[in-house]
Parts: C-alpha cells; sequence; structure tokens
C-alpha cells in the first residue's frame, strides 16, 4: 500500500466483519427455531384430506410474521361436488 | 483408540481435500496410522491430490455394498506406509452412501487405524452429513472471506445438533483451520484478520495456512505438501496443526509479511 493509498481510503475487512456479525447473529436464531409453517401445512394438510379429496399442489400456506400481528393464509383448491364426498364422509 | 475427524466447510473450493492430504501424511509422517476417506461420491478428488488416482480398484460405496472386501478398497500411500486411501466412487449415485453402510465402514476402520479421517464434499447434502455423522472431531476449513465465514457457520450449527455424538449429549471437538490467509492483505485492512474470523466463529484455532504457490505446486505432483515441500511455510503450518490435533501445544504462529518498511511505503508486494 503506497501512502497516497493509506490515507484515501480504509480496507474493506471491517465491512465484512460487521455484515457477517448481524446476518450470523439473525441465522442463528432462526436456525433453533422448530419449521413451524412445515408443521403447520402437514398437520392442517392431514386433517382436511380426512374430509375432502384435493390435490396436495393445490394447496398454499403463507405465513407472515408482523411486529405485532402474524397472519397465517391458507388455500386450497377444492374440485367442483366436493359437496358429494363431504356428505360420503360424514 | 481410533479418532474420527471429519474435515468439512459447507463451501467448495477452500481446501478441504488439500487439508486432509496434508494433515494425513502429517500425522502419518508422526508415525500415526492414518485412513483418509473420500466422501465426495460422484466427484472424488482425494485420490488425484495423494497421487492415487490409477491405483483405485474398489471404493467406499463398494465396501458398502459388499462388492469388495474393506482391505481390497483400501490403497496404502507409496511413500509413506502408515498413510492409506479410501477412495470414493466417481461413477455411481450418491444415494448407496447410507448411515448403516457408513457406520459399518467406520467401526471396521476404528479397529485398525490411530486416525480415520473423513474428506467432506461441500454443500449439507447427503455426502457431507454422513461425512460428519460419526465423527469425534471436526475440522472446519474456512477463508477469511465472508461466504465461506457464514457456511463455516452453518456447518458449526450442524456439527451441534446432526451427528450421532451431538444426538447423545455429547459435543464434537470442534478445531477451526483458517487456509489461504494472506497476511499482508489482512495488514492492510483488505482481508478479515484471524482475530475477526474467530471473534465471530468462536471456535478453537487449530492453524492458520498461508496461501502459497506450494500447495497448487503440491496438487500439481499429486503429493501432500507436508511431504513434497516439508520445509515451506503451508507444510510448516499443516505440521504444527497435526500435532494441536495429536493434543500437543504448539505456540501459534501467525503468518506476517516479510516486508520492510521501505516496501510498505512504496508499494512494492512481496505476496
Amino acid at each position: 500500500m503506497t501512502l497516497f493509498k493509506m490515507f484515501r481510503r480504509g480496507g474493506s475487512a471491517p465491512i465484512a466483519r460487521e455484515r457477517l456479525q448481524l446476518l450470523l447473529a439473525h441465522e442463528r436464531g432462526a436456525r433453533n427455531q422448530p419449521d413451524l409453517l412445515g408443521i403447520l401445512r402437514e398437520e392442517i394438510l392431514a386433517v382436511i384430506s380426512r374430509h375432502v379429496p384435493f390435490e396436495p399442489d393445490k394447496v398454499q400456506i403463507k405465513l407472515d410474521r408482523g411486529k405485532s400481528v402474524s397472519t397465517l393464509e391458507v388455500d386450497i383448491e377444492i374440485p367442483n361436488g366436493f359437496g358429494v364426498a363431504l356428505a360420503k364422509a360424514s | 483408540m481410533a479418532h474420527v475427524v471429519v474435515v468439512t466447510s459447507g463451501k467448495g473450493g477452500v481446501g478441504k481435500t488439500t487439508s486432509t492430504a496434508a494433515l494425513g501424511a502429517a500425522l502419518a509422517q508422526h508415525g500415526e496410522k492414518v485412513v483418509v476417506i473420500d466422501f465426495d461420491v460422484g466427484l472424488r478428488n482425494l485420490d488425484l491430490v495423494l497421487g492415487a488416482e490409477r491405483r483405485v480398484v474398489f471404493d467406499l460405496i463398494n465396501v458398502i455394498n459388499g462388492v469388495a472386501k474393506l482391505p481390497q478398497a483400501l490403497i496404502r500411500d507409496k511413500r509413506l506406509e502408515n498413510l492409506h486411501l479410501l477412495p470414493a466412487s466417481q461413477t455411481r449415485d450418491k444415494d448407496a452412501l447410507t448411515d448403516e453402510g457408513v457406520a459399518k465402514v467406520i467401526d471396521e476402520l476404528r479397529g485398525k487405524f490411530d486416525w480415520i479421517i473423513c474428506d467432506s464434499p461441500a454443500g449439507i447434502e447427503r455426502g457431507a452429513t454422513l461425512a460428519m455423522r460419526h465423527a469425534d472431531a471436526a475440522i472446519i476449513v474456512t477463508n477469511p472471506e465472508v461466504s465461506s465465514v457464514r457456511d463455516s457457520d452453518r456447518i458449526i450449527g450442524l456439527l451441534d445438533s446432526k451427528t450421532v455424538k451431538a444426538e447423545n449429549g455429547e459435543r464434537v471437538e470442534k478445531h477451526l483451520l483458517i487456509t489461504r490467509y494472506h497476511p499482508s492483505r489482512a495488514a492492510r485492512g483488505e482481508m478479515m484478520t484471524i482475530e475477526d474470523v474467530l471473534e465471530i466463529l468462536s471456535t478453537p484455532l487449530l492453524g492458520i495456512i498461508p496461501e502459497s504457490e506450494e500447495v497448487l505446486r503440491a496438487s500439481n505432483i499429486g503429493s501432500p505438501v507436508t511431504l513434497s515441500n516439508a520445509l515451506s511455510a503451508p507444510a510448516r503450518a499443516y505440521f504444527d496443526a497435526a500435532r494441536r490435533l495429536r493434543g500437543e501445544v504448539v505456540p501459534m504462529i501467525v503468518p506476517s509479511e516479510n516486508r520492510g518498511i521501505f516496501n510498505k511505503l512504496f508499494g512494492r508486494k512481496a505476496a
């Protein structure tokens, strides 16, 4: 490093360190959480499939985490005539 | 008692295979009986780095499938009679690697060797998780670079949760091996320092391998760097790391730039 460069700018290593510290603090926290969405998805599908026939890929489950409220959105496409199946099941 | 050690990193290209070869050879040079196992099914390279690529007949998958007996698949190094290689398969599907199969092979090796060093593939898929599964100790190979450090952190998480030791409430002993370290770039603030990496990963340091042309030369000629040029800076660093692995207390030498004040001021690069 020349004298000129030394005064012009510092190295990028401190930026790398700071970015990593922030990111890893976040990732380590998330790592110990159980896969809530995965568990909910499996159990919800199990319950519904007991009563209504549906194609598993026509199901969308979304979990949005807000600051004070989180929302769980379940969107299932059910073929017409499911009432017949429902009546049979009950 | 045999030590089962996994050499792992998450990220590819950081020096797992080079380090497995160098540390395996260094331990064998100390008189220890060593076997190095390549877990990178489909992309084996430990044979090539050790110069044994033309001697592979049977591999790990053959042993697991019962096609070959373990002694038939082990390749003894031509230079070090204490060093053995169990190669990976080059063609077979990596699904052929089973937990029970790997457990059986490692169990059999425990009776024959002092050190069983498992060279993990990159990533966190089957090959990588099976390579670490039965480990007593882990060497996490890290470059002082953001993506490598992040992946190492992830691997440390897996070592603490997905290994047999972790599942039994024990701990896998973890060691950090920092490779491709440029002392001059770290001094200029262009590369994270050893302290930076240690602070972020909070894992005990096994060694610091400086960036060196000797490492490429060693793999070019198919020889661990501890054999090809035992006096070179990376070889000495690997020898020290191997001694620490054996439990010896060896002072840690942080590689430094060998440049005078004149060169520093006027920008002549030594490295």
